[in-house]
């Protein structure tokens, strides 16, 4: 029951999702056939125009490309003519969603170990220089990190790739995600620390330690279930992050992903392409959420009976 | 379980010698490696739009047809007043330089094997111009005798100039114009206007001047013919016979393709030779067939995947794309790479130096720079200005700087108030001082003195100077006596990079004439749409030269031009360039163009300040490649050697 309400709220985001963005499309200046300094005949934009029906009223419009999107097809690219929109998706979504993964990845298997480190050794010297190290990683911009990573590793030591992306040579990932997960890294293990040493301050913690318990299975086995919930609860919103994240990422980098189209199909107006990634977005962010909420009610029993 | 699986001691002594592998690695340099394959690889700023040489405008795309098509004649490799055969082996042309015949080589290809005949260019002109194709660049043919009446579908005029209308020809219709009429309120009538919905007579007229005469339906057609007199307003030297007779052709050919009617300036008198009848003398016509809208499309290709009129096909995709130049297309993904190899079929095959081309559509310039620099590409497609002196210091060898027929210029709102006055435009021209702006602004750049370009033989009447006195008197003169009482209009900027730019002019013109304006940021579309309702002050723009001829700068000032958006037009500026069209030999035309530049820079609807540069680096070990002021690449003669 309460996953088909999670559903139908999902639905009514995306609803109006796309009519807020449709209609944001509509107020931009310009459109997608000017792209150049040299004008566009009147009467040769005419005939484009009225090839794509954006002659039509716009009700009109808007009610064809939400059919057109409830049928699982946004329509034909107007910036990269002629393109389906499931084509370029198609084509860029798989580079963004290994790029996505990856430094998700990294983020979790860094962020987390190095939260739990720093909570078992609070004050410490360790502490210090992790949560130090986490702050760097909030404070300084991906569009900051990744050209220095590229300078450093791309051209003074040259063992990375300063750009391009194949998917054959996983070195080409590596800066890439690096630079996305970093911040992502940042903030797990600032609340992975701050989860843990709630924990760690429990009774039950010092029953444990006074009966003997290895230290290493005491943080394992007693603690971090309770200790990451605050960072998986961050899973979701973190996965947002990412998303958002790829399209500074993907320019620095000139990765063929999703975000390259995104800014591109923006700055020239071609709703197709822009409605059809921001709902793909959409549903995305939508099921990360609900899968996190899922993560979050199997770790705290306490939340199973709501 | 989930906590054990996060840091399970098992995955990462799983993962730690994987990632220690990958890091540790040294890269083999990968520009190294393709210049051992014979593959150049360079930055092409942009994502191309498509591959349909008919239905794109921009500069990456350009240097991808290039190598993919060739036209009538090549380019030369490093001269640029002279273009070598290329799809046809020699041509002949009369005295006026209006009448060409090329005859095409025999031996030409298209990449899967097909002859290259007349008849696909006649097939490429034809779809370039069909107005149902709707090709942004349509224009670029209206050199055609009669191509921009068939472009504009001028129904009236075709048939009424071919004899298709019995007893009438276009002089008795003089004045008739069968375009849409904008100023029409289409109210009730559905946009676009429905016949459907036009229930009286008032809204059926209004609805055939909303549409134009060339652009009925046979409905209309038939309701004017029923009472013709009453029912539109016709020019007055029409007789009613006379206007029965063309109302009735317009319904007889409805719907027709008038290509063969209108007797556009394109003929195959064989297989081998092509004819092209020009409107006007063209004495630089093999030059301009290097420009991609002169290209052919392989008929047989472009009619297996649609008719000649459809926009959408996949026949300019990977793999189903043919040409006929030096390379053909091996791989393309979407903002990741295009690849061509060489093509077997090219009748010069022997000669290309290349085996293939990967072109990058880097759209950051940094990114592209720091490839270059890692050692990833032979030639990046742009230096970012403010790296130029880095690179001057650390790199020299790679450095290029190289001239570029463009002008940036502002453009002046003539129809606003004090901007009207050309005593004013030229006070703001005269303040400007150009050396600094090519010293600090613009890398490379050379400093304007009119509005074209030097280019081969033509070069300007250097009017533009840096002269604060006079700009001052003049703006006295003009009623603002030391800047007193001077609006304050705002200039009008696209990008951010454009931004130095116009707060040096605002600093020069404070200072100078002491006045001061504001600086306006807006995305690209809405700073081209103002241009064009001719909302603003004064902007910051730039201009490309598409061929190398001075008319490439000129014409666009004449009244009506998409690309004037200034207000300003001179009949007597007009006059010269018609003038000039009619002479064939080059230092008579210049002459004229001289003067009819001169009469631009008298109205000054623009203020040019300097002319564009090439920036970007170049691998030392590419050859074949020297400074073309068009900057189009000869792919064909570039070569790699260690």
């Amino acid at each position: 029951m309460a996953i088909l309400q999670r559903f139908l709220q999902g639905m009514l985001v995306l609803f109006v999702l796309f009519t807020i963005t449709f209609f944001l499309i509509k107020a931009l200046p310009g459109g997608p056939f000017q792209s150049g300094e040299r004008a566009i005949p009147a009467h040769v934009r005419a005939k484009v125009e009225a090839y794509y029906g954006l002659d039509q009223p716009l009700h009109i419009q808007y009610t064809r490309q939400l059919g057109n999107l409830l049928r699982g097809d946004p329509g034909i690219s107007m910036r990269l003519e002629g393109r389906e929109v499931t084509e370029i998706i198609g084509q860029a979504f798989p580079v963004s969603l290994r790029l996505g993964v990856f430094a998700m990845g990294l983020a979790i298997l860094t962020g987390i170990p190095l939260g739990v480190l720093a909570a078992w050794k609070k004050n410490s010297i360790i502490d210090y220089g992790a949560m130090a190290v986490a702050m760097i990683g909030i404070c300084i911009p991906a569009f900051v990190v990744g050209p220095v990573l590229a300078e450093i590793f791309g051209r003074r030591i040259g063992m990375l790739p300063a750009m391009g992306w194949s998917p054959a040579d996983p070195t080409s990932w590596l800066l890439p995600a690096v630079t996305l997960g970093l911040a992502t890294a940042a903030y797990l293990s600032r609340l992975t620390r701050a989860g843990m040493l709630d924990v760690l301050n429990q009774d039950f913690v010092r029953t444990a330690r006074a009966k003997g318990v290895s230290e290493m299975r005491l943080l394992v086995r007693h603690c971090l279930r309770g200790g990451v919930i605050p960072a998986v609860a961050y899973i979701g919103p973190a996965f947002a992050f990412i998303i958002s994240g790829s399209v500074v990422v993907e320019s620095i980098f000139a990765m063929p992903g999703i975000g390259m189209h995104f800014i591109k199909a923006i700055e020239v107006g071609d709703a197709p392409v822009i409605l059809g990634i921001v709902m793909l977005y959409g549903i995305l962010i939508i099921t990360a959420n609900f899968l996190t909420d899922l993560a979050g009610i199997w770790l705290n029993p306490r939340l199973r009976k709501s | 379980m989930f906590a054990r699986v996060m840091i399970s001691p098992r995955l990462i002594t799983a993962v730690l010698p994987a990632v220690a592998a990958l890091v540790s690695c040294q890269r083999g340099n990968q520009a190294d490696t393709a210049i051992d394959e014979g593959i150049l690889i360079i930055g092409n700023a942009a994502e191309p739009r498509g591959l349909d040489h008919h239905l794109v405008t921009g500069v990456p795309e350009s240097r991808l047809i290039t190598s993919l098509f060739e036209g009538l004649a090549s380019d030369h490799p490093y001269l640029d007043d002279v273009s070598p055969p290329g799809a046809a082996k020699s041509w002949d042309v009369n005295e006026d330089k209006t009448d060409w015949t090329f005859h095409l080589r025999r031996d030409g290809r298209w990449s899967d094997g097909e002859p290259v005949t007349a008849h696909d260019f006649v097939f490429s002109y034809h779809r370039l111009l069909h107005p149902d194709l709707a090709a942004y660049y349509a224009d670029m043919l209206y050199f055609l005798v009669n191509a921009e009446d068939y472009n504009r579908n001028r129904r009236s005029k075709i048939l009424l100039s071919n004899d298709r209308v019995p007893g009438a020809t276009w002089e008795d219709f003089d004045g008739l114009d069968g375009s849409p009429d904008e100023s029409v309120d289409t109210d009730g009538l559905g946009s676009p206007p429905e016949w459907e919905r036009a229930g009286d007579e008032e809204a059926r007229a209004r609805f055939v001047r909303a549409r134009g005469l060339d652009h009925l339906p046979p409905e209309a057609l038939d309701w004017l013919l029923e009472s013709p007199d009453d029912r539109y307003s016709w020019p007055a030297s029409a007789a009613p016979e006379q206007i029965r007779a063309l109302l009735t052709a317009l319904r007889e050919h409805h719907g027709e393709d008038l290509f063969e009617i209108a007797n556009v300036g394109v003929t195959a008198e064989d297989d081998h030779t092509l004819r092209i009848r020009l409107r006007e003398s063209v004495p630089y016509l093999p030059s301009l067939s290097c420009h991609y809208t002169w290209f052919p499309v392989p008929r047989h290709v472009v009619l297996a995947h649609g008719e000649i009129t459809d926009r959408f096909t996949p026949w300019s995709r990977y793999p189903n794309l043919v040409g006929n130049g030096p390379f053909k297309l091996k791989e393309w993904r979407f903002h990741d790479v295009i690849e061509v190899e060489r093509n077997p079929h090219y009748w010069d095959a022997e000669n290309v130096r290349l085996n293939g081309i990967r072109f990058h559509p880097i759209e950051n310039p940094y990114t592209e720079t720091r490839a270059f620099l890692a050692g990833q590409m032979h030639a990046s497609y742009t230096l970012p200005p403010d790296l130029a002196e880095t690179i001057r210091e650390k790199h020299p060898e790679n450095l290029r700087q190289e001239p570029w027929v463009g002008t940036t210029f502002i453009r002046f709102n003539t129809t606003r108030e004090g901007l009207s006055d050309v005593r004013v435009r030229k006070a703001l021209a005269l303040a400007l001082e150009r050396e600094q702006f090519v010293e600090h602004i613009f890398e490379g750049h050379t400093t304007a003195v009119s509005m074209s370009p030097e280019m081969g033989e033509y070069s300007p009447e250097p009017v533009l100077e840096f002269d604060p006195e006079r700009a001052r008197e003049l703006l006295a003169e003009a009623g603002y006596p030391n800047g007193e009482g001077f609006p304050r209009y705002s200039l009008l900027i696209s990008r951010s990079s454009a931004r130095p730019q116009a707060e040096t002019a605002q600093a020069m013109w404070d200072k100078h004439l002491n006045i001061s304006i504001t600086i306006e940021n807006r995305d690209w579309g809405s700073y081209i749409a103002a241009q064009q309702n001719l909302e603003f002050d004064m902007a910051s723009a730039g201009w490309v030269g598409d061929y190398l001829d001075p008319t490439t700068f000129l014409n666009m000032w004449m009244e009506g031009g998409g690309n004037n958006n200034t207000g300003w037009h001179s009949p007597r500026f007009e006059e010269l360039l018609r003038e000039a069209a009619t002479k064939s030999d080059a230092a008579g035309r210049f002459a004229v163009l001289r003067r009819a530049e001169r009469e631009l820079m008298n109205g000054m609807p623009v203020a040019p300040i300097s002319h564009h540069s090439r920036n970007y680096l170049l691998h030392e070990a590419v050859g074949g490649w020297y400074p073309k002021l068009l900057d189009n690449r000869p792919w064909k003669h570039v070569s790699l050697e260690r």
